[in-house]
């Protein structure tokens, strides 16, 4: 590749983007410092590097290391490339070529990132350079390991919303109607005593007790019992999410279990029966009895229908994501691209989870039975379906504090293992407790958007940049595993919520051709034909793959949005002017529409 | 979730195992019975247009929410169309109206339009052609539009069953006389001939006039001059009677050899540098031919190498480039992706989608022409070069190339008046044989003059309907398309050089200059269109989403825009009249569906698809798949 010609093309490279992105994130910077810093961010050291693009070649620039980021600057004069890289995103650093390696560049650090690319510096083998950088990076990615705290602690970073404030529980229960005569909120694991992973405030049957709660909790993996997650406003059908019973080998049974089921099935007096969704694969569900744990026979829950909806586990996922790094980074696979995209069956495994989730949703919509959603412990799959099930059921979501409220509610509160799942400061990189389950619930929301581009108030930048942050540590919202810890190590007190620096741009976020719909229930078409890789996230690194921003349609209306605007401040100015002179004769008419710029209406 | 309820089955009989599955339950049908005689509606006819047999109680197959059911109503089959007249289509409501296709109904069939007839016999499906010893309990029609209509004619009497069958396979299938196309008979009873406005309408290319307006739009008449050497047809059949040549080219030339060897002028770029096309001398083993040959292409080739004229480019196309047989193989392939009987094959197909798509190289064909079309695109705009485009006749990849390098590169094309003037000045004028090449006279023996060659033209583009043209055209050539070198084309290095410096350029710059428009030719860009391909299959439509939710919202703020200027207009003129109406477009737009206007037709609730097909094997994946998310053993809790 033509590494010269091709840079002095690539005003959009990737690489000026993040400049864009930093500066749009509110970072304070003064342009005559070699790097941006957020407050509490301290510069650790800088070293002059060669960066190996794999898209422009190799290019001389000067690194600069922080306590948050890494940042490099170009020293060459036809380029203006630049990155800024969070030190969060980092997986894994390498050392690559020996003392005795020969070739150009081919001594330095290799360094993975969790966001779909790589990083190559080729360092000079003299003065233990990528010694000090190796160690240096190590400690600032991977803090837990060296007992320094997450970057998000040391953050000073000051909004003008308080991005912590945004979910209130008790606040979102009461916009569902909750408490009701069928459903009451329970305090019972306020000091997280009953599950240590679910969050203090539950809402369940009215007619169970809190004796029965802690009967049924002996009976469910981790103690994750069955709660409300969504009540449906008209027929009052519920989602209720748990994890999946302990029947074991022995097939045991509980009364109280059942029994709990039956109370939550009486709640909807429409239907005699209960619809249990198990997220697995049946042949998953059954052999996880050898391990304690199992499903809801027939035998035991007569009252109930359960279906298992075959989405694979965490491990599947990993190694599916993996597969889609291997054919969009750094090339993209040319020669069969839509046989490789199949093979990686990324886009399989979301149909699953769509299918899923519509299957949920339309069992409460149009069933009109209550359903209950598990999988095995019940906060990978369980909490993507019944996420994109609301998502799809309750258009309050689909705004973009209702979004923020459905992550904080389902996915955070209720204990998704986002600490284990992606690794915070972690640097064990092959841990198998890593998985994307979170970005690919992103994803199908993505695909949701594609197919109802009207009925998102937020944008794909908006999804990015959670995605962004998810792996950063700038912000407190995705750190630990489960609510009860981080009230232990003060999260909302001690660090910035990811909301706070969303909701106070929420204009960058916002989808313009937004068109609020109560009551709408959205069912995507959870088929190949319609999935589609989300380009512009995986394979954003790629300066050849770059989608039009903003596409040409939405360039249109945002212009002629402008222009309506103009139109009505003229239309008042003139009314206020016709209103004034009243009294005056109309006078002969002048061209004033010569003047004024007319709409185009060609198509 | 499907009915499993079989039509037929021949009372005991066991058939082996079914090739076709109907999923009509039979107390449907029966149900639907009584409404037979209450509803009858008249046969449209046009002017000029025969009835020709008919049967009725047929039973049409519908789907309506992954269930199929029946409507009784009459097959008939005149010398234009196959129509089924069916009490449906009187519960469209206005909506749905408004964009009927006034010609051509919900349940026509044009007779050229017809692509395979299928008979199901014993619950198996054989296609049908010529003779028939025995007559099928049903007919499935696939469509070259891609539609798929069922007809059940279990309950039709036997010898209606015989003469509608056999007379819809005769006049669909058996060869046909050019003057017995329905057109002529509908032009002699039509004798319509409708004004057009001037101003507003498409050049014919049938006038030396018409050639002169072009040559001045395009400033190309500096270097090239229209003729009429062909007038009445007298040198050439093949070629229109007016085109343009280099301006020093003695008229004579053109005679030599019928045209053939003769640089056709299609098109000249801001910068001068022009396209233009040649067809090939006659291949010729004797010495002293070739020898009068070669004389006379030097001849020719020293006009156009000379000054004032740019450096000429020649583009083989019948030699480095697709061949049509490669266009129609894969088109085949593809377009049996789309021929979708029921919901059952939709989703079995559903999850090896990719690797069907791939296996058709249907998109490969679209982005090799897209790659070549921008490749001519760089020689003309950034190096000045004309480019003579070379093939036997001229007349099939000529007309591709040459039209989809003046989309990208003259925004006059992508005006729906400018894009019908192309169609009529490349494809029609410029001799593209569509009688064979859509064999409209069903000459089995020439089917390899079959190729579906505008089809490469169209998937890159939008049909120009309703305005919407600019918009979608954009939105084609920019966004579903993609970019890489291929391996299959032997170009040298510097060409490819050239080619991606110029394509990344382009891509990287956000201002276009002089109108230019290049498509994005990427694997992951170059996607199926949607909106044709899947537009009868309402599995695939997105109630209420798609596309055409933003750009209905876009016409909505261009309306309220519209209004807001007129109400300042008023201001200023107060004693004018208020300007009419602009014609609202779609109203109640909130519940299109993404296959608007296609499938407004298909009855829909807002039950949503659910797949039915299965999980494929991960294959090396399955230690992965049988581990448990967490080591922990919940043993004994």
């Amino acid at each position: 590749m033509a590494s010269a010609s091709t840079s002095k093309y690539n005003s959009h490279s990737l690489e000026n983007e993040s400049i864009k992105r930093t500066s749009r994130d509110g970072v304070n910077r003064d342009l005559t410092e070699a790097v941006p810093r957020l407050p509490g961010e301290t510069l650790i050291t800088d070293k002059e590097v060669i960066y190996i693009c794999p898209f422009n070649g190799p290019i001389k620039g000067r690194v600069y290391i922080t306590n948050y980021r890494l940042y490099l600057r170009s020293l060459e004069t036809d380029s203006s490339l630049i990155l800024d890289v969070p030190l969060g995103v980092i997986s894994r650093i390498e050392k690559m070529g020996g003392a005795t390696s020969r070739g150009e560049n081919s001594y330095g650090l290799d360094i993975t990132c969790k966001d779909m690319r790589n990083l190559r510096f080729a360092l000079k083998q003299e003065g233990h350079s990528r010694r000090d950088m190796f160690e240096i990076l190590t400690r600032y990615a991977f803090p837990l390991a060296h007992s320094l705290p997450l970057f998000a602690f040391l953050n000073e970073e000051k909004f003008n919303v308080d991005g912590w404030t945004v979910y209130n529980p008790v606040e979102e229960y009461r916009r569902q109607g909750l408490p009701n005569h069928h459903w009451r909120i329970t305090f019972i694991n306020k000091c997280y005593e009953l599950c240590d992973t679910y969050p203090a405030l539950l809402v369940v049957p009215y007619r169970a007790s809190d004796d029965d709660l802690r009967r049924v909790a002996t009976f469910r993996s981790r103690n994750r019992i069955p709660v409300l997650s969504w009540i449906h406003p008209e027929n009052k059908t519920v989602i209720v999410r748990c994890s999946q019973p302990l029947v074991g080998m022995s097939g045991k049974r509980n009364k109280d279990d059942e029994k709990y089921l039956d109370v939550i099935r009486e709640t909807n007096k429409q239907i005699s029966k209960l619809t249990i969704y198990d997220a697995r694969p049946s042949v998953n569900a059954v052999a996880n009895k050898a391990t304690g744990g199992g499903y809801e026979s027939d035998d035991a829950y007569h009252n109930a229908e359960l279906f298992f909806l075959d989405i694979h586990n965490i491990h599947v996922m990993r190694e599916s994501l993996k597969k889609v790094k291997d054919i969009v980074y750094p090339n993209v696979e040319e020669s069969h691209w839509l046989s490789s995209l199949e093979s990686t069956h990324w886009l399989e495994h979301i149909k699953l989870v769509l299918t899923g989730a519509i299957q949920v949703a339309d069992k409460v919509s149009s069933g009109k039975s209550s359903v209950l959603v598990h999988c095995s412990d019940g906060w990978d799959r369980t909490a993507q379906l019944t996420s994109l099930a609301m998502l799809m059921l309750d258009s309050f979501y689909r705004s973009i504090e209702g979004f923020e409220i459905l992550v904080q509610k389902e996915w955070i509160s209720f204990g998704h293992k986002f600490a284990s799942r992606i690794g915070h400061g972690d640097k064990n990189h092959t841990d198998a407790d890593r998985s994307p389950i979170f970005l690919q619930f992103i994803d199908c929301v993505w695909q949701m958007s594609k197919q109802f581009p009207t009925a998102f108030e937020f944008n794909e930048q908006f999804l990015i940049i959670i995605l962004d942050h998810l792996y950063s540590c700038r912000f407190g919202t995705f750190l630990f595993n489960c609510e009860s810890a981080r009230e232990r190590q003060k999260v909302t007190e001690r660090t910035v919520s990811l909301w706070s620096l969303i909701n106070s741009n929420k204009e960058k976020f916002k989808n313009p051709f937004y068109t609020k719909e109560i009551n709408r229930v959205l069912y995507p078409v959870a088929s190949m034909r319609h999935l589609e890789l989300w380009v512009n996230y995986y394979i954003r690194w790629n300066p050849r793959i770059k989608q039009q921003q903003p596409n040409p349609v939405e360039q249109r209306y945002m212009e002629l949005l402008a222009l309506r605007d103009e139109y009505i401040k003229r239309l008042e100015e003139l009314q206020l002017a016709n209103s004034a002179k009243l009294s005056d004769p109309p006078t002969s008419p002048s061209s004033p529409s010569q003047m004024m710029p007319h709409v185009q209406t060609h198509f | 979730m499907l009915g499993k309820g079989v039509v037929g089955g021949g009372g005991g009989t066991k058939a082996p195992k079914p090739s076709f599955v109907s999923y009509v339950r039979p107390e449907e049908i029966h149900t639907n019975e009584k409404e037979v005689t209450e509803k009858e509606v008249t046969l449209h006819l046009l002017p000029g247009e025969q009835l020709l047999c008919e049967a009725s109680t047929v039973l049409k197959y519908v789907q309506e929410d992954s269930c199929q059911h029946g409507v009784y109503g009459r097959l008939v089959c005149t010398d234009f169309k196959i129509a089924f007249l069916g009490d449906d289509e009187s519960a469209l409501d206005n909506d749905e109206t408004q964009f009927k296709n006034k010609v051509i109904g919900e349940n026509d069939i044009t007779l050229h339009c017809v692509d395979q007839i299928y008979g199901v016999f014993d619950e198996k499906k054989k296609t049908l052609f010529g003779q028939l010893k025995k007559y099928p309990e049903k007919l499935i029609i696939h469509c070259k539009d891609l539609r798929v209509f069922q007809f059940c004619l279990r309950y039709t009497k036997e010898e209606e069953v015989k003469r509608i069958v056999s007379g819809i396979i005769h006049h669909t299938q058996a060869p046909k006389l050019l003057k017995r196309l329905f057109l002529f008979s509908y032009a002699t009873a039509a004798q319509n001939n409708t004004v057009t406005d001037p101003k507003n309408h498409t050049v014919m290319f049938d006038t030396l006039k018409d050639w002169c307006w072009e040559l001045e739009r395009t400033k190309g008449n500096m270097k090239y001059k229209a003729v009429s050497v062909n007038e009445g047809y007298k040198v050439c059949e093949r070629l229109p009677a007016y085109f343009v040549v280099p301006t020093p080219l003695p008229e004579e030339n053109v005679q030599r050899f019928q045209g053939h060897g003769i640089p056709i002028w299609c098109w000249s770029c801001h910068n001068g540098s022009a396209l233009l096309k040649m067809s090939a001398l006659p291949k010729e083993q004797d010495d002293g031919i070739l020898q009068i040959q070669k004389s006379f292409l030097d001849g020719i080739y020293k006009t156009i190498h000379r000054p004032p004229y740019e450096i000429v480019k020649t583009e083989d196309l019948s030699s480095n480039f697709l061949s049509l047989q490669e266009i129609q193989t894969a088109y085949s392939k593809f377009k049996q992706l789309f021929l979708i009987d029921n919901s059952t094959e939709f989703w079995d197909t559903d999850i090896k989608w990719f690797s069907l798509l791939e296996s058709s190289s249907w998109l490969d064909i679209i982005r090799r022409c897209l790659k070549k079309a921008i490749e001519i695109t760089e020689c003309m705009e950034a190096q000045n070069m004309n480019v003579l485009l070379l093939e036997e006749n001229a007349s099939d990849l000529c007309c591709l190339i040459s039209s989809l390098v003046q989309l990208m590169m003259d925004p006059h094309c992508r005006t729906r008046i400018g894009f019908q003037s192309l169609i009529q000045k490349e494809w029609v004028m410029g001799g593209h044989c569509f009688l064979d090449r859509c064999n409209h006279l069903r000459q089995n023996d020439k089917e390899e003059h079959q190729r579906q060659l505008s089809l490469p033209l169209t998937q890159s583009k939008s049909s120009p309907k309703r305005g919407f043209f600019r918009e979608e055209t954009d939105h084609l050539i920019k966004n579903l398309l993609g970019k890489r070198i291929s391996k299959l084309i032997n170009s040298s290095d510097e060409l490819q050089d050239n080619f991606r410096e110029f394509y990344d350029s382009w891509h990287s710059k956000s201002t276009d200059y002089h109108g230019l428009l290049l498509p994005h030719i990427e694997g992951p860009e170059l996607k199926v269109w949607a909106q044709r391909y899947l537009r009868w299959i309402p599995e695939a439509q997105i109630l209420g989403g798609g596309q055409v939710a933003t750009l209905s919202k876009l016409l909505e703020m261009m309306e309220e825009v519209q209004s807001l200027q007129e109400k300042i207009d008023e201001r200023h003129h107060s004693q004018q009249a208020p300007q009419a109406e602009a014609p609202c477009l779609l109203r109640n737009s909130a519940r299109l569906s993404s296959l608007f206007p296609f499938a407004l037709l298909q009855r829909h609730s807002s039950k949503p698809v659910l797949p039915t097909s299965g999980w494929k094997a991960l294959g090396d994946e399955d230690d992965l798949a049988k581990r448990e998310d967490e080591f922990v053993d919940l043993g004994d809790v």
